[in-house]
Parts: C-alpha cells; structure tokens; sequence
C-alpha cells in the first residue's frame, strides 16, 4: 500500500538520507532526494553518480543514508545500478532471495545529460527495473559550476563566463526527458520540489511501472545560481510559474501537463533573483533576454501540442 | 575423469565459465575475445548456465554493471582485449579498490594507434597498476586452468579482489588445440558456492559502497591493498596444489624450465614460451646450458622468488610483447627490480617481440640465445634494449 501522500502520513516516514550530511544549507539536491525516497514504499537500493550529492553525503567513515547505496564513478549510476538490479534478479530467479526491491539511481545534469548519457540510454534500453532520477541544477556544481548541456540559454558559468564580448552560455538546454521518452520507456516525466504533491505522485506512478523510468527534477544550487539561500523552493516554483521548467509526464508515450501556471510568468522573474543572470539585465544584452523568452515559450508550445495531439 | 578435446583458447575459457555458472555476466563484443563471450551467451540461449547476462552498450558499462553486480553479491565475470579493456581502466581500479571479486579472462590484443586486432600484451601490461591479480597462460589448456583457478583465488576470504586471466589474441585464442577439460560437478565442487561478503542486497544491514575519503585514510586504504596483494601469492599456491590433486596439472607463481643449472635464461610469457623451450631444448642438446622463465602470476608479482630462480644464470633476457616506449618493456623492469636484490647478478638485457601479432619465430629465440651466449662469455652488453623481428 502507498503512502497517502498527506502531510500528516509523510510526517511519520523516516527520512531515509538522514540530518548532517555536508551538502550546502539551502541545497536543492537533498530535499529533492528525500522527497523522491518519502515517496517510495519498497525496499529501496540506491546508485549515485559523483558530484555533489555523492561527496558530501559519504564521507570516509560517516554515511548520510539509510539505504544500500553504491558509487562507482562519474559517468556511469545506470549502468552501475543496471548490475546490481541484474544481480537481484538473477538471485531471485535462483530462488536465493524473494523480497521486493525498487532502484533508484540519482545524478546530476553533468552526470545524466552528457558524460552519463550513453550509459543511461544503454541501461534505459535494455529494459532495467529502475528509475532514474536526474536532479538538475544545471551546471557541474561541484567541480564549481561548469557548463553542461542542462546549463540554460544566457547564463554565466565558469567555462561559459558572460565576458565583455561574450554573455555567457549561447545554446538552449538538451530536452533530456523527451530524449528519455523517446526510448519509449513507460514513464518519464519531470518535476519541481516546490510542487511536492506532483513530485511525489510522480515517484510512485514511476514505481508502478516495471522497467525503466527517468524523472528530471529541477534541484537549485545557491552557489551556481548566486541565489540567496533561502530562495530554492521559491526559485522551483518561479521555474514552473514562468514554463521554463513545465510539470509534465510521458506515461506510455502520451504526454500530459501535470500543472499549467494559472498565469503565465515573464521568464525573467526566474532570473532577476540569479546572479548567473545579472548580465542579461545590463543594456546592450536585450536581445539576449528577448531570446531567452522566445526559447522558454517555444518550448512551453511544443509542450501543449504534444499533449493536444496526445503525442 | 577429465575429457580429452581438442578447442580453441576461447572455447575453453567459455567452458570454464559454464562449468563455473556465474550469477552474471557483462557481454561486449571485441576481436578477438568476441567469440569468447558469444560462445556464452548460447550456453545462457540453451539453459545450460543460471547467469543474467548484461548486453551493455560499452566496456566501461560492463564493468561498472560487473561492479554493481558483484557489489550486490553473487559472482561475475566478464571478459574483454585490448581497447575494450582501456575503455575499462577507470573501472578497473574502482573494482579492485572496492575488493570485488570480478574474474575477467583478457584476450591479449594490441593497442592503438595504430589499430591492430592481432595479439600483443600491451592491454594487460598496460593494467599492471589497477589492483587486480592477474595471471598468464601460455595455451588454452593454462587458460582453462587459470580460470577455474581464478574463482577460488578473487573469492577467497582472505582476498577478495579481481582477476585478470591473460590468453594470447588469435594464437591461443582462435588456434585449436588439444587440452583436457574437467568433469562439470568437478568444477563446481573445486570453485564452490559463492560466499557472499557486504552484500547490497542485504537489505536489512544497509551499507554504503564507494564513499569520498579524503586525505585523513585514503593512504592507510590503499596500503591495505597492497598488504592484502601480499596474500596473494600463498593463496595461489595453496589453490595450485588443490587443483593438481584434481587435474594432475601443476601450477606455481612462475614455470621454470630447465633453469635449474641454467647459464642463460630467457624470461618469456604466454605463448611464445612454447616456442621458445623448443629452442631451448635445441641449445641443450649443443650442450648450451640454457633455462626459461615463464612467469604466470604478473600481479602481484613474485620478487624473491623469481631472484632465487635466476640467481645462479650469467646472462638473462627479458622478451617483452609490449613497450613501455622511452622506458624498458614492463616485464623487464619487474626482472631487474627482482635481480637488483641479489649480490651478485646476471647481466640483462632486453628484447621487444611480437607486437602486433607480429610472428616470434624459433629464429629469433635463438639468435636472443646466442647473443646471451656471448655475454655470458664475454661480460659485454651490446645494447640493454631492442626490437627483434623488425622489417628495416
Ligand atoms: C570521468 C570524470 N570526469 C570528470 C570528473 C570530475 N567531476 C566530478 S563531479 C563533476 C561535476 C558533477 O556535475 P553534475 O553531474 O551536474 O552534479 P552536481 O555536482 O552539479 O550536483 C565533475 C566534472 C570525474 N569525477 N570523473
Ligand atoms: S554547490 Fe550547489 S548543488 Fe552543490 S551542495 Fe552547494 S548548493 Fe548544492
Ligand atoms: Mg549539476
């Protein structure tokens, strides 16, 4: 049986990633972990990629989860957790263990998006009972904010820098979900910490599925954003408020939005709080912004007709 | 009863792997261990083993998923040559690093650029370093034996750790030879049940696997590597000994041959050992006292040992099928640092063979036999490195 996704009924879960783990104060990435592990009923085996997640929750002695967790490297939590789930149903299969266990593999933008990609798209193919579930908050924070193909349209980085003749990251973002739906998995959907009900029904819909199921989820990172501390469930919902960051799923390849803004917000207010995006404010970089909006809504257009067309 | 048959390097490995029925397997195609693993997977296509396997879309996925795997607990092979095994190389150290015992028979291939798909040893020198134990077989028969021995030797309690079991590229790989196999139910009774150690899938007890451990352990971590690299080598033997009460077929750390009384050895692994203890038999017969050195276990290497075997020779060459390039051959270096211990040493010198499949013919043995000939004659060293066989 679920949880019932009730403040009252979660409030009684243990947090499966415990308190102290050494992630930044006002970190996206932890509240979007725990969010997902609250939402899961079953036995639960975890994978990580590195990067900020993995290297400040393990820490030579000490371990913030309660939960089998593994990391091998950078670039690889599918194919690390496609073994381990294969171990799993061998041993099942041998009648060597018989509990039910759910697989959850986490990574970042740079971890998923590009050096992770092969090995998601490989793991995603061949049909693994997992999901995997990117928190992105685009850019390589804990090598300190590189660009990476999740880092949005105008922003500063560290290897896309706004410069005096170049204001920062000049191409849009990958659409890694719609990427992942197209290996026609049977759920692939994306979400926001801020929209905690949507988030959450989305993880158990995922686990209702057998197979391979990708969940983005945007995660803030005060450091990369130069947002204040405070800010990452109001930055979430600014992200879904002005469609930048749209609610959606692709459950058995039909599109559905989970959560249309009641108004749709300039996609400027997402940024005027981000120091990534001080530079697209300045005179001379108009354009830069007017593209930015002409991106985010193009995007949000595709969206609505693939949901009309039921595509 | 053992079985006499007559296969390919790659069909007896695929063999000892049925023989073995491990839970998983990572399976990815590369000349010239391709053959290897597609042999196994019609084992899994008829019912004949109980392993999942993981058709993964690289090498570096097979070893992380064999690393999950075996993280999970149960037991995982995999298999691979040359660029297969470079595009494994960060994996590879995190699977001896997180002591899993993986088992990974490697089809010796050359490396590019530029591309070569014939036989050379420069894939499993060029692992020297990554923490896994390895071991070389000179024909199908040893690659066999060294990978049913393997199981027992990765697995043991004492250990835990990978390994790498080395067979020449198309020599052996693809040559059919006459070899004996073992009875399955004996294989199985020798290698045993697996036993797990911090499994994942415990799910009660949960662990963490492959923490960030900064600069407070990672040194005491690592010497705890090399401390347990040092348990190797008893562990091997004591192996050996139980698999020649099964098989009659003995195996040590190294196979001296005719080295006993030896004024000049040649130091030579895998296949053109063969070749060239014919040739040795050829200067004994001239009444050339010569030996050979075929080492089996590259990883961790056996020092002392191997100094005791050669200490009473005049003159030794190193045949390296692999360059280390500016520096010696990597087989040399290992020589030299066991020789250096002893008071008095032989005089060394070192040949390059072979890359790329290239032929080592009994000509070559004996003109590296009778240039050693000469220096233990005449104490001279010409030049200490060299490529032979080469086209000018
Ligand atoms: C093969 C490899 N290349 C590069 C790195 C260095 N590295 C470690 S974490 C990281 C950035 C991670 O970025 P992301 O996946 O977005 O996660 P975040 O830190 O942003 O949470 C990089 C570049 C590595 N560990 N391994
Ligand atoms: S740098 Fe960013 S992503 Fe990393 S822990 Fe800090 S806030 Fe989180
Ligand atoms: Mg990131």
């Amino acid at each position: 049986m679920a949880t019932a996704l009730t403040l009252k009924e979660l409030s009684k879960k243990e947090d499966l990633l415990t308190h102290g783990h050494r992630m930044c104060s006002g970190c996206g990435a932890p509240t979007v972990v725990k969010m997902v592990l609250l939402a899961t009923e079953f036995p639960v085996i975890a994978a990580n990629a590195t990067g900020c997640l993995e290297v400040s929750t393990c820490i030579s002695e000490y371990t913030a989860w309660k939960i089998p967790w593994i990391h091998t490297a950078f670039e690889n939590a599918a194919a690390t957790l496609s073994g381990v789930e294969t171990m799993y149903r061998s041993l099942k299969k041998q009648g060597k263990i018989d509990k039910e266990v759910k697989f959850i593999a986490f990574g970042g933008d740079g971890g998923t998006y590009d050096i992770g990609f092969q090995s998601l798209s490989g793991a995603m193919e061949r049909g693994h009972d997992m999901t995997y579930v990117c928190y992105d908050n685009g850019a390589y924070m804990n090598t300190g904010i590189q660009r990476s193909s999740a880092t949005p349209l105008g922003a500063d980085t560290t290897t896309c820098p706004a410069g005096s003749v170049i204001p920062g990251k000049l191409r849009a973002r990958k659409n890694l979900t719609k990427i992942m739906a197209a290996h026609n998995i049977p759920y692939a959907a994306q979400a926001s910490p801020s929209h905690w009900m949507d988030l959450m029904k989305k993880v158990q819909k995922a686990h209702s599925y057998e197979g391979p199921k990708f969940l983005n989820i945007i995660a803030p990172c005060n450091r990369g954003w130069r947002s204040k501390t405070n800010d990452s469930i109001a930055l979430s919902r600014l992200a879904v408020s002005t469609c930048y960051w749209p609610l959606y799923e692709i459950e058995n390849g039909v599109t559905k939005i989970t959560s249309t803004p009641k108004e749709k917000v300039p996609v400027a207010e997402f940024m005027k709080p981000q120091g990534r995006f001080k530079h697209v404010f300045e005179p001379g970089n108009e354009w830069l912004l007017t593209r930015i909006q002409e991106e985010v809504d193009a995007e949000w257009e595709k969206l609505k007709h693939a949901e009309k067309c039921g595509c | 009863m053992a079985k006499v048959v007559a296969v390919t390097g790659n069909e007896a490995c695929a063999n000892a792997l049925r023989q073995v029925n491990p839970d998983v397997c990572g399976i990815y195609p590369i000349t010239p261990q391709t053959d290897m693993m597609q042999r196994f997977a019609s084992f899994i296509a008829d019912g004949k083993v109980d392993t999942e396997p993981i058709l993964v879309e690289s090498e570096h996925s097979s070893m992380s998923a064999c690393i999950g795997a075996s993280a999970a607990g149960g037991r995982v092979v995999t298999a691979t040559s040359s660029q297969g095994l470079a595009l494994m190389w960060e994996m590879l150290h995190i699977a001896s690093g997180d002591r899993l015992p993986i088992i990974m028979p490697l089809v010796n291939r050359a490396l590019s650029a530029p591309l070569n798909i014939h036989g050379d040893h420069s894939d499993g020198m060029g692992a020297r370093d990554t923490g896994w134990i390895q071991l070389w077989s000179e024909n199908a028969q040893e690659a066999y034996d060294n990978t049913i021995q393997a199981f027992r030797i990765g697995e043991h309690m004492d250990i835990r750790l990978p390994v790498m079991i080395c067979l020449d590229g198309f020599i052996i790989s693809h040559s059919i030879e006459r070899m004996e196999y073992l009875e399955d139910d004996e294989v199985k009774n020798f290698v045993g049940e697996f036993k797990n150690m911090y499994p994942l899938l415990d799910l009660d007890k949960p662990k963490s696997y492959g923490p960030l451990i900064l600069t407070d352990l990672y040194h005491e971590y690592k010497r705890a590597q090399h401390e347990v690299m040092l348990k190797v080598k008893d562990v091997v033997l004591g192996v050996a000994k139980d698999f020649e009460k099964l098989s009659g077929r003995k195996y040590g750390l190294f196979e001296s041959y005719r080295l006993e009384d030896a004024d000049i050895a040649l130091v030579i692994v895998n296949s053109a050992a063969g070749t060239s203890k014919d040739v040795i038999d050829e200067f004994r017969s001239k009444g050339i006292k010569a030996g050979l050195l075929k080492p089996r276990l590259f990883r961790p290497f056996p020092y002392d040992e191997v100094a005791e075997a050669l200490k009473n020779t005049k003159a030794v060459c190193v045949m390296d099928r692999a360059d280390s390039f500016g520096g010696y051959g990597p087989l040399f270096m290992e020589i030299s640092s066991a020789l250096y211990q002893l008071k008095e040493r032989p005089l060394m010198i070192n040949k390059i063979y072979g890359l790329g499949g290239r032929d080592y013919l009994p000509s070559h043995a004996e003109l590296v036999l009778n240039e050693l000939n000469e220096i233990a004659q005449n104490g001279k060293i010409r030049t200490i490195k060299e490529y032979i066989g080469v086209r000018e």
